[in-house]
Formats: structure tokens, C-alpha cells, sequence
């Protein structure tokens, strides 16, 4: 596969802390445009940190800090100038279980819109709204009932809505903190083909606890363990000829 | 696997244990029939005495117009003109002598202080009475009232058997309660002074403690670092809530009425005292709302990029908004029924006019049941039992409405 290296997101020397405690340490890698970045690691390792600090949604957490450098497109995200508010426009994200604001289906996507101002009219909306679950794969199945509570879908659909309500801000990358773990292997399936349908438009980086998932879905994997990254590259080469004695543990099973 | 304890000793242990179960099921059935018990006494008396002041005696009273020549114009009757020279007229003395000439020389006691109203109102109902004879329908004095409820003295019984002969006795429904205020004659009382001064009073203090308390307990939930300075906070509230409302009564009395220079009796001044008191129930039943939104929803705003503003008015209001409504309802429900601290602020005053304005003199209904309670005529028995019946059904009123509130808005996940 030869498709171009273009990144959208450099992170150079990322250190997190809560409070004492130093989650990640140390970390550099690239999400690029076109290709999804898959973290994998064992629980804890900070795959779930790391993200956070993507669209700073660590800043939610009392006593969590960043150190290093995280440029979006070449703006340093964590500068003094930069809006969070603007930055989680451009960097979307999907939560572990799925999280539907308990309100309709079409307000749950059209949320995000409206409160940027994406749409002038109600017609620009509905626009919005329909593209928006058509790319997640779901206008099909609720078209019918977009006034129903989105709370009352399914996981696997709840979580399709979720992924609707963050492509409806129109954003450049995607972050999915393991979207389909509490889902069945059915839905799981469709989110993964979501996924593929949705590379080279978003930039998208997952983690997941699931190495056949990270193979499936992904042409860069990051192996995470402790808060550090111990190697990234090629999904196929890391999991057939890993670098190091760890990652090698842990794709064999070693622990998990 | 326990083989080392014999059959015949679990089978023992095993009685034993379902004869506590059952004994400690009985304690509770008998603690619930107990508090039902004092419950269905407390509803029995009341209703029982109760619906008395729901009814009233009236008198029909032959009263001459023509011949007692009234300096009234039957056209001129109407506006402010007319209620001047109608408040000169004399009615009271008209009045009392229609009962001397109907009923002997007692007859003017066999009324009420307020009969005279009775009558003038019919002329002001019907401007041609002047002309003629006619029977107006007047409330009775109330020893004749009670008397003819059946709990009256010898004498007063004696009168209203007189009166029955004559046909010339009634029991009618005691509109009057639902009209009037305070009094001096028990025949005459009503409700709606006190009833309308506790509105009023409660109008400030919703007014007053529901945006504060509300946005507090948010600055507290969502804003607020958590340090030494939050905690203390924290406990003050809490400590707050448990406060003796006597105490909420004397810092009313302190600070609006010395210090600010606010009419006494008023109820601006007891909706402010009661919002010190309540402030504290709605911040802390607002902070256990707010606590009870999940996280994940304020996750999902603020990833599409929800400032934190916007997270807090469109998600988490709305969601914590029926825990919030039905802490403020109860916390009102419970500064309807407050007696201590409206006294300290002197809205026990004998107020005979329903309160127009917030700052005009003013009492509250438990202030209201209080006071006549106090009051040595038999009359005022049936009128407190009556008014106790009335702040029951508007207390009955408002825990529905926060029961309905809960039910219909709450979000299910
Ligand atoms: N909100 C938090 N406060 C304090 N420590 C946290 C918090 N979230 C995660 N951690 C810690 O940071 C480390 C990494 O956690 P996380 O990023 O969730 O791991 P992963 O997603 O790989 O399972 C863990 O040791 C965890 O205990
Ligand atoms: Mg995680």
C-alpha cells in the first residue's frame, strides 16, 4: 500500500500526569490523514489517556496535566491561543459505551451542528442531519422514526448515532476510545465497516484491547505498555514481525 | 460438607431463624398500623370538626326599607360615589333594629357582627329593596351558629328553637371562608386573607431561593474546585438546612426589618425569611440532582464541542430539572407549613383585609390556625379545624404536583 504519509496530528514528547502519577511518558507518533491508527496495549497502559489529550478532554479531569507538544495540522492544540471548544469541532470523538444525549435521534445529531452554526435554515439541518447518519449507516434503519428517543436504539445502533453526532460537526479527525466493546459481534462488525468506509475522509485513531480488530481495521497500530509506546509502524508488519520483545509478548498472549 | 452439626440441630437453627423473620415482619406491620392509626385520628378529627366551618347558620331577617327611609338614591348606587354614600347609610343600625322588631329585644344578638353587610349587599345587589319589605338571609352570631350545629348552650339552643319554629333558620355553604379575612366575630372569619398572604409569601420565597439555590448548588457541582474553602462550604449548607426555623425567624427579624427598615407583617419580608430557610433544601436536593447526570452525557456535549456553559444549560439542567423541582416543592411545601419565623417578623397581626400587595400587613395560614387556636370564643373551634383542612389540601396539592412533575419528566435511560 503506497497511499501518502500526510499527518494530521504530531505528537512529540507527550507526558500526562494525575496528579502524581504519570500515566503516559514520553510519547511521539503520528496519526495520519488516510490511514486509521490503531492503540493497542494492555488495560491501563494509557491508550485511553493518550487520546484524551488528542481533543483535550483531559482538560475535564481535576488535577490531570500535558506536558509536550501536540500540533493539529501544524497549531500547537495545548497554546494559549487555541479554542477547546473550536479544537473538539475539528477532532471528534466516540466514547466506550455508547452515550446518546437522552433526546431524539435528530437531536442528537443535529446538537453539534446547531450550536456552531453549521446550519442556517431548517432545511440546511435536516441536510446535515440525514448526511451525517447516512455516512454512520444508519439512515436506513431511522429514517422512519427520527423523532424516537435515541436512547430506545440498540447498543450497536446507539453507538452508529454516536459516531452520526460527531461526523455531523463536520470534523477533520475521529477519536474512538474502543467503540465497540460493550457491542455484539454483529454490530461490532458494522462499526468496523463504518470504519473503512469512513477512512481518507476523517483521519481516525482507535483504541482497542482487541488485536484481530486493530488487524482488521487498522494500517498503523501503536503498542502501548506502562504509558509508554514501545513501538508503532505497519499494522501487518507489527503483528508478523514485531521490533520488540514486548510487543511480541503481548500479540502472542503472553499477557493481555 | 458440615456434616460435624447433627440434622435435628439445623432443622433448630433453622426455626429459630424464620421465628425472628416473622418477628421482626410483625414489628414492622405494627409500626406502619401505628403511624396509620395516628394518621387516620389526626384526618378523622379534622374532617369531623372540620367540615363545621365549611357550613354556615343564616337568619332570615325581615328588613322594612320603605319604612326606615335610608338617605340612599336607588339609581346612585353604582362606583365610588355610590360605596360612600352606601358605607353612610346606617345599615348597622337598620339592621339591628329589623331583629329587635322581628326577634324581642335580644333579637340584635341572634346575629352577627357582619349581618349588616348581608343586607347592605342586597341593596347594592338590588337597588329597588328600597321601596319594600323583604327577607334577607344574614349570618348568624356564632353562639346561635354552634348552637344550631348541635353544641350550643341551653340558652342559645332555646333561641334557635324559637327561630326554627319561624322556619326563619338555615345552614347554607360559608361562601364567606373562601372570602374573607380575620375577625373579631367568629360568625364572620374566612381563609382567604391568610390563604392570600401565604401565596404571596410564598410567591417571594420561590422568587427568591429557586434561582439562587438552583444556581449555587450548579456553581458547586460543576464549577467550583474541590478544596478546604468548597468543603466548608459544604458543611455550612448542611448545617444550614437543620437550622431551628425560629432562628431563620430572629435573622429575618435582625436583618430585614432593623437593619433594612422592611414594613413589619409584610409578606415580602416572610417570603425573604422563608427563602433563607429553603435556599439550603434546594441547593442541597439540586446538587444531588446534578450529581445523578451521568458523566458520559457531559463527556458527549463537550466532544462536539459544547462549551461549558452550553453543557450545563442544554444537558444537564434539563436532566437534573424533576430532582431539582421536587427538592424546591418540598422545601415550599415545608415553608407553607412554617409558623416560627413568620411570628418573629410580626406577621401574627390581626390583618381583617386579604393582603393586596406584598408589602401591605399580612398572615400566613399556619400563622392564621395559630392564632385562632388561641382565641377563647367556642366559635373559632370549627374555623381553625376548617382552616387546618385548607392548608392540608393545598400541602396534598403540591406533594402531587412534585409526585406528577417527577413522573413526567424524568428522563429514562
Ligand atoms: N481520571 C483519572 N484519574 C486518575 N488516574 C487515571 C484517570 N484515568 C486513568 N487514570 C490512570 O491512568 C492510567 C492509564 O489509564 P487509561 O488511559 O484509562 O488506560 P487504558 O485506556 O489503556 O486502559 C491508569 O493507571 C489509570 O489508573
Ligand atoms: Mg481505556
Amino acid at each position: 500500500m503506497t497511499l501518502p504519509n500526510r499527518s494530521k496530528i504530531e505528537a512529540k514528547g507527550v507526558s500526562v500526569f494525575y496528579g502524581d502519577n504519570q500515566a503516559i511518558r514520553d510519547v511521539s507518533l503520528n496519526i495520519d490523514q488516510d490511514r486509521v491508527t490503531a492503540f493497542i496495549g494492555p488495560s491501563g497502559c494509557g491508550k485511553s489517556t493518550f487520546l484524551r489529550t488528542l481533543n483535550r478532554m483531559n482538560d475535564t479531569i481535576a488535577g490531570a496535566r500535558v506536558e509536550g507538544e501536540i500540533r493539529l495540522d501544524g497549531d500547537d492544540i495545548y497554546a494559549s491561543g487555541m479554542d477547546v471548544v473550536e479544537l473538539r469541532a475539528r477532532v471528534g470523538m466516540v466514547f466506550q459505551k455508547p452515550n446518546p444525549f437522552p433526546k431524539s435521534i435528530y437531536e442528537n445529531v443535529a446538537y453539534g451542528a446547531r450550536i456552531h452554526g453549521l446550519a442556517r435554515s431548517r432545511e440546511a439541518l435536516d441536510a446535515v442531519v440525514e448526511q451525517a447518519l447516512t455516512r454512520a449507516g444508519l439512515w436506513n434503519e431511522v429514517k422512519d422514526r427520527l423523532k424516537d428517543s435515541g436512547t430506545a436504539l440498540s447498543g450497536g445502533q446507539q453507538q452508529r448515532l454516536c459516531i452520526a453526532r460527531a461526523i455531523a460537526v463536520d470534523p477533520e479527525v475521529i477519536l474512538m476510545d474502543e467503540p465497540c466493546s460493550a457491542l455484539d459481534p454483529i454490530a461490532t462488525a458494522r462499526i468496523e465497516e463504518l470504519i473503512h468506509e469512513l477512512r481518507g475522509r476523517y483521519a481516525i485513531a482507535i483504541v482497542t484491547h482487541n488485536m484481530q480488530q486493530a488487524a482488521r481495521v487498522s494500517q498503523v497500530t501503536a503498542f502501548f505498555h506502562m504509558g509508554q509506546l514501545v513501538e508503532h509502524g505497519d499494522t501487518a508488519q507489527l503483528f508478523t514481525s514485531p521490533r520488540e520483545e514486548r510487543t511480541k509478548d503481548y500479540i502472542t498472549g503472553r499477557y493481555g | 460438607m458440615n456434616s460435624a452439626v447433627p440434622a435435628d440441630e439445623r432443622r433448630r437453627r433453622l426455626r429459630q431463624r424464620h421465628a425472628a423473620e416473622r418477628r421482626f415482619r410483625l414489628a414492622g406491620a405494627a409500626a406502619v398500623l401505628i403511624s396509620a392509626g395516628f394518621l387516620l385520628f389526626l384526618l378523622a378529627t379534622m374532617v369531623s370538626g372540620g367540615l363545621r366551618g365549611f357550613t354556615r347558620t343564616q337568619i332570615a331577617l325581615p328588613v322594612d326599607f320603605a319604612a326606615a327611609g335610608l338617605p340612599l338614591d336607588p339609581g346612585q348606587l353604582e362606583g365610588r360615589e355610590g360605596a360612600a354614600s352606601l358605607a353612610g347609610a346606617g345599615f348597622e343600625g337598620l339592621t339591628d333594629h329589623a331583629a329587635i322588631a322581628a326577634f324581642g329585644p335580644h333579637g340584635a344578638r341572634l346575629l352577627s357582627d357582619a349581618a349588616w353587610i348581608s343586607v347592605r349587599n342586597a341593596v347594592r345587589r338590588d337597588p329597588s329593596l328600597l321601596a319594600r319589605r323583604a327577607v334577607i338571609q344574614v349570618p348568624a352570631a356564632s353562639g346561635i351558629d354552634i348552637a344550631f350545629k348541635g353544641r350550643g348552650t341551653p340558652e342559645a339552643e332555646a333561641e334557635v328553637a324559637s327561630l326554627a319554629r319561624r322556619s326563619a333558620i338555615s345552614s347554607h355553604f360559608n361562601a364567606a371562608l373562601f372570602s374573607a379575612a380575620d375577625s373579631t366575630d367568629a360568625a364572620a372569619v374566612g381563609v382567604w386573607g391568610a390563604l392570600k398572604g401565604s401565596l404571596l409569601t410564598m410567591a417571594v420565597t420561590l422568587g427568591l431561593a429557586f434561582p439562587v439555590g438552583v444556581l449555587a448548588a450548579l456553581y458547586l457541582e460543576e464549577y467550583a474546585p474541590r478544596n478546604r474553602w468548597t468543603d466548608l462550604i459544604e458543611v455550612s449548607i448542611n448545617n444550614l438546612a437543620a437550622v431551628p426555623s425560629i432562628i431563620f425567624g430572629l435573622l429575618g427579624l435582625a436583618l430585614f426589618l432593623n437593619t433594612l427598615g422592611l414594613p413589619r407583617s409584610a409578606p415580602l419580608v416572610g417570603g425573604l425569611t422563608l427563602a433563607l430557610m429553603t435556599m439550603p433544601v434546594i441547593v442541597i436536593a439540586g446538587r444531588n440532582a446534578i450529581k445523578g447526570v451521568p458523566p458520559s452525557i457531559r463527556d458527549a456535549a463537550l466532544a462536539v464541542g459544547a462549551s461549558p456553559v452550553q453543557v450545563v444549560f442544554h444537558h444537564v439542567l434539563p436532566l437534573a430539572l424533576p430532582g431539582i423541582l421536587t427538592g424546591t416543592i418540598i422545601g415550599m411545601a415545608r415553608a407553607l407549613g412554617e409558623t416560627a419565623p413568620l411570628l418573629m417578623i410580626g406577621m401574627r397581626a390581626f390583618v381583617a383585609a386579604p393582603p393586596d400587595r406584598l408589602t401591605d400587613p399580612a398572615t400566613a395560614l399556619p400563622v392564621q390556625i395559630f392564632l385562632w387556636s388561641d382565641e377563647v370564643n367556642r366559635g373559632f373551634v370549627e374555623k381553625t379545624s376548617a382552616a387546618i383542612l385548607v392548608l392540608l389540601f393545598v400541602l396534598l396539592a403540591m406533594n402531587g404536583l412534585a409526585v406528577y412533575l417527577r413522573n413526567r419528566l424524568e428522563t429514562r435511560w
